[in-house]
C-alpha cells in the first residue's frame, strides 16, 4: 500500500464549484419534452437513426416505471432537471484552448498533469460535452481510434457505432437506460483494433459542474480480437443544495482472446443521483476486469454486467463503495455465465458511517449451456459506528449441475483492539480508523495505477474526516 | 522519584467495573529494565495496557508520570509520541496495511516528517536480519497470517525501528518454541544495547530473561506488587513458583 500523506491533502479538493455564467454556458430549460429531445437532437447534428432512437427511448421512458426495488429516488424530479448544458465553445485537442473557467477545474482535479505523466489518452467532458479529447500519436499511430461520442457517429466508424449503441443495455432496460437513450450526450468512443495492446491507460474525465443538471454520457468501447486496453474514468461533481442526476451508459465489447480492464474512480457530490449503468460482452476467451471505487452521490445503483457469451471467457470485478451520512448506496455486480468453461470473479467491500446505507446486490447467472464455469463471490463489510447500516443482498441462479459457485460474505465493525493497537504507536485515532478502513479497501486500490490509489486513499481519508 | 521515567502512583484500574490493580506503585528510570512476574489473572497485561492508555480499562484512582508529566488521562497516541510502546501479547492483525507502511507511517508520526527512503530501508533490511524476519514479510499485511511466534518478532521489529524510550513488552515470550524465545531475547537485548530506555518486560518465565540484563522483579498478585527485588528473585521464582506469594 502506498504511504499515505494525510498532511498534505486538501478537503476542498473536490467541492470547489466555479459558477457558470449565461454568458458562457447555454443550458436547456430544465424538465424532458419531445420538444427538448428534438431539440438536443437538432444542437447535436443526429443522424436520423439517432433521432429516430431518441424520440423512441423517450417513449420507453414514459412507460417504464421508476424501480421501486432499491434506494427511493422521490427526491429525483425530472422537471427540475436540465438534461442539455454546454460551454459555448468547442472541443479542442490542446489544454491551451480550453475556456480559462473550465481549464481551471481540470486543473485543479489534476487532469492536464496526469495526462502528461501517465496516459495514452484523455477525453474531459464539462457537463454535458466533451471540452477535450487527445491521443498520444504513437497510439494514434497504432490505429487505436478514441473520441467523442459525436463524432463518432458521423466519423469513419459510424457503422460500427451504429451497430452497437445502446445493443448491449437497449433503452427497453429500464426507466433510466431509456432516459439515457433519450438524452445522452457526450461521452467517448474507443476502437482497439486486432492485436493492438494499448501498454498505458486510456482515461476519461466527467465533471458535472451544472447546478441541477442531468449528465448523460455513453461510453463504447470495442476491443478487438487478442487487443489489450485498461481504460480509466474518473467522475466528480461540486456540491449543491438541489439534485443532481447522472445516468450514463457504459458498453463494453471485448473480442476473442480481448482484454479490457475498465477502472472508475466515481466521487459524486452528495447531491447526486447516480444511476448508471455499465455492461460488458465477452467473445470466446475475453476477458473483462471492473475496477470500481464508488464515493459519493446521495443514491447510487450500479451493479456492471459482465455477459460471458464466449466459451473460456473470464470477468472479475474488484470494487469498494464507501456510504457517508445521507448516503444510501446500492451497489455490486453482475456475473451472465453463457458460454463454457467460463469463470468469474467478485470482490466487493463495501464501508458504512455516519448513518450511511450501503448495500451489496450482485446476481451471477449460470446458464445450462455454461457447464464447466466457475463463479466465486466474495463480499465484505464494514461498518465504522452502530447507526450505519450495511445488507448483504447476493442472488445466485445456476441452471447447471456442472458449475462451481462459492460465496463468502463477511460483514463486521471496526476493532476498537485493532485502533488502540495502531495508536499504540503514535497515530492518531482518526488516523489509525483511516490507514484500518484504507487497508480493507486495500484489495481494490492496489489494482490501480499509483495516482488514482492514492486518490482513492485521499477519499477515504475525507470521508473519514466528515461527519 | 523526579529522576525516574516512569512513575506510578497508587493505580487503581479495573475493566466492566471489576477492579483489577489495588494501588500499584512503580517506578523505572532510564537505563533499567524491570520484570513483572504473576500467576495467571493477577493483572500484568492489564498494568501493562492501563499504562499504554488502552480505553478499554478504568481508571479508578492514582497518578501516571512520564518524564515527570501527568499522563494518567492522555490517550495512547499521545502516549506513543512521548516515547512509550507496548509490544502486545495478542498483537491484532489489519488486513490491507503491510508491515512496511505501518512501520513508515508511525515514523512518519513519530518524527513529523516523512521518512528517509534509503536510510529507513536499510534499517528495516537490518532489523528484520537480525531478527531473523523473512525479508519478504515487510511487504506483508501487519500479522494478517503470522504465526504466534512471527507476530511477536513483528512486535520487536516495531520496537527496534521506532526507538521508544520505554517499552512495555508484555508476555512477549509466550507461546513460542525455543529458538523463537532466543530470537527475540536477541531482539530486545539490542533494544537495550542501542538505546538508553527502560523496559518493563512482563513474562511467565525466566527463558527469554537468561542473556537479558535484568535490574528489577517484582511480583504481582491479585493487583498487588506483593515483592520487589532484584534480578535474583526470577530465579527463585524459577525454581519455587508463586507459592509464597498466593496467601
Amino acid at each position: 500500500m502506498a504511504d499515505i500523506d494525510f498532511e498534505s491533502m486538501e478537503r476542498e479538493a473536490y467541492d470547489f464549484v466555479d459558477e457558470e455564467s449565461e454568458e458562457n454556458f447555454y443550458r436547456f430549460k430544465e424538465g424532458l419534452t419531445e420538444e427538448i429531445v428534438l431539440k438536443l437532437s437538432e444542437e447535436k447534428h443526429d443522424p436520423e437513426w439517432m433521432r429516430e432512437f431518441r424520440l423512441k427511448s423517450l417513449k420507453i421512458y414514459e412507460e417504464l416505471e421508476v424501480p421501486d426495488w432499491g434506494p427511493s429516488i422521490e427526491g429525483l424530479d425530472m422537471d427540475n432537471i436540465a438534461s442539455y448544458v454546454r460551454s459555448k465553445s468547442n472541443m479542442v485537442d490542446s489544454w491551451d484552448d480550453v475556456p480559462e473557467d473550465i481549464k481551471n477545474t481540470f486543473e485543479k482535479l489534476g487532469i492536464p498533469q496526469a495526462e502528461r505523466e501517465s496516459l495514452a489518452g484523455v477525453g474531459a467532458q464539462y457537463d454535458s460535452e466533451l471540452v477535450y479529447h487527445n491521443v498520444r500519436e504513437d497510439v494514434a499511430k497504432s490505429g487505436v481510434v478514441y473520441t467523442d461520442m459525436e463524432s463518432a457517429l458521423t466519423g469513419e466508424y459510424a457503422d460500427m457505432v451504429k451497430e452497437h449503441f445502446m445493443k448491449l443495455v437497449p433503452p427497453t432496460d429500464h426507466k433510466f437506460a431509456a432516459l439515457h437513450g433519450a438524452v445522452w450526450s457526450g461521452g467517448s468512443f474507443v476502437y482497439v483494433p486486432k492485436g493492438v495492446h494499448v501498454d498505458i491507460p486510456l482515461q476519461s474525465y466527467f465533471r458535472l459542474n451544472a447546478k441541477g443538471a442531468g449528465q448523460y454520457e455513453h461510453t463504447l468501447i470495442i476491443v478487438d480480437e487478442g487487443a489489450d486496453l485498461h481504460f480509466i474514468e474518473g467522475c466528480s461533481a461540486p456540491k449543491y443544495n438541489v439534485a443532481n442526476l447522472h445516468a450514463g451508459c457504459v458498453e463494453l465489447y471485448v473480442r476473442k482472446n480481448a482484454k479490457l480492464r475498465y477502472s472508475t474512480i466515481e466521487n459524486w457530490s452528495k447531491n447526486m443521483y447516480n444511476l448508471n449503468t455499465k455492461r460488458a460482452i465477452c467473445e470466446e476467451g475475453g476477458i473483462i476486469e471492473w475496477i470500481s471505487g464508488s464515493f459519493g452521490s446521495h443514491e447510487s445503483y450500479l451493479y456492471p454486467t459482465s455477459v460471458l457469451k464466449g466459451d473460456n471467457s473470464h470477468a472479475e470485478f474488484t470494487g469498494v463503495t464507501f456510504a457517508g451520512k445521507g448516503q444510501n448506496l446500492d451497489t455490486g455486480a453482475k456475473m451472465i455465465h453463457i458460454g463454457k468453461n467460463t469463470s468469474s470473479f467478485i470482490d466487493t467491500k463495501s464501508i458504512c458511517k455516519s448513518g450511511g446505507v450501503s448495500t451489496y446486490r450482485s446476481s451471477v447467472y449460470i446458464a445450462k449451456s455454461a457447464e464447466g464455469s466457475k463463479a466465486s463471490v466474495n463480499c465484505g463489510s464494514l461498518m465504522l459506528d452502530s447507526i450505519s447500516r450495511s445488507d448483504t443482498i447476493p442472488a445466485v441462479d445456476i441452471r447447471t449441475d456442472k458449475a462451481d459457485v462459492g460465496h463468502e460474505a463477511k460483514i463486521g465493525r471496526i476493532s476498537d483492539e485493532a485502533v488502540f493497537y495502531l495508536m499504540s504507536r503514535g497515530i492518531s485515532e482518526s488516523e489509525a480508523r483511516a490507514l484500518i478502513v484504507s487497508g480493507f479497501a486495500n484489495p481494490v486500490s492496489k489494482e490501480l495505477p499509483l495516482e488514482y490509489a492514492a486518490e482513492m486513499n485521499n477519499l477515504i481519508k475525507l470521508e473519514m474526516e466528515g461527519g | 522519584m523526579a529522576d525516574s521515567l516512569i512513575s506510578i502512583k497508587g493505580l487503581s484500574a479495573g475493566v466492566d467495573g471489576e477492579t483489577i490493580l489495588h494501588g500499584i506503585n512503580l517506578n523505572i528510570k532510564r537505563g533499567e529494565t524491570h520484570v513483572l512476574m504473576g500467576p495467571n489473572g493477577a493483572g500484568k497485561s492489564t498494568l501493562g495496557n492501563v499504562l499504554m492508555g488502552n480505553p478499554v480499562y478504568e481508571l479508578e484512582e492514582g497518578s501516571i508520570l512520564f518524564d515527570g508529566e501527568d499522563i494518567t488521562h492522555e490517550s495512547a497516541d499521545k502516549r506513543a509520541l512521548r516515547g512509550m510502546f507496548l509490544s502486545f501479547q495478542n498483537p491484532l492483525e489489519v488486513p490491507g496495511l503491510t508491515v512496511d507502511a505501518f512501520i513508515r507511517n508511525a515514523l512518519r508520526v513519530k518524527n513529523g516528517k516523512p521518512v528517509k527512503f534509503m536510510q529507513y530501508n536499510r534499517e528495516l533490511t537490518e532489523t528484520m536480519k537480525i531478527l531473523g524476519i523473512d525479508p519478504s514479510y515487510a511487504d506483508r499485511d501487519l500479522n494478517v497470517g503470522f504465526s504466534g511466534g512471527e507476530k511477536k518478532k513483528a512486535e520487536i521489529l516495531q520496537l527496534l525501528m521506532l526507538k521508544p524510550s520505554f517499552a512495555i513488552l508484555d508476555e512477549t515470550d509466550s507461546g513460542l518454541d525455543v529458538d523463537a524465545v532466543k530470537t527475540v531475547s536477541l531482539g530486545i537485548k539490542e533494544y537495550q544495547k542501542r538505546e538508553d530506555g527502560a523496559l518493563l518486560i512482563i513474562t511467565h518465565n525466566a527463558k527469554i530473561l537468561e542473556s537479558l540484563k535484568v535490574d528489577y522483579t517484582h511480583i504481582l498478585v491479585k493487583g498487588k506488587i506483593v515483592a520487589s527485588g532484584d534480578a535474583s528473585l526470577v530465579e527463585k521464582i524459577s525454581k519455587e513458583g508463586f507459592e509464597e506469594y498466593i496467601a
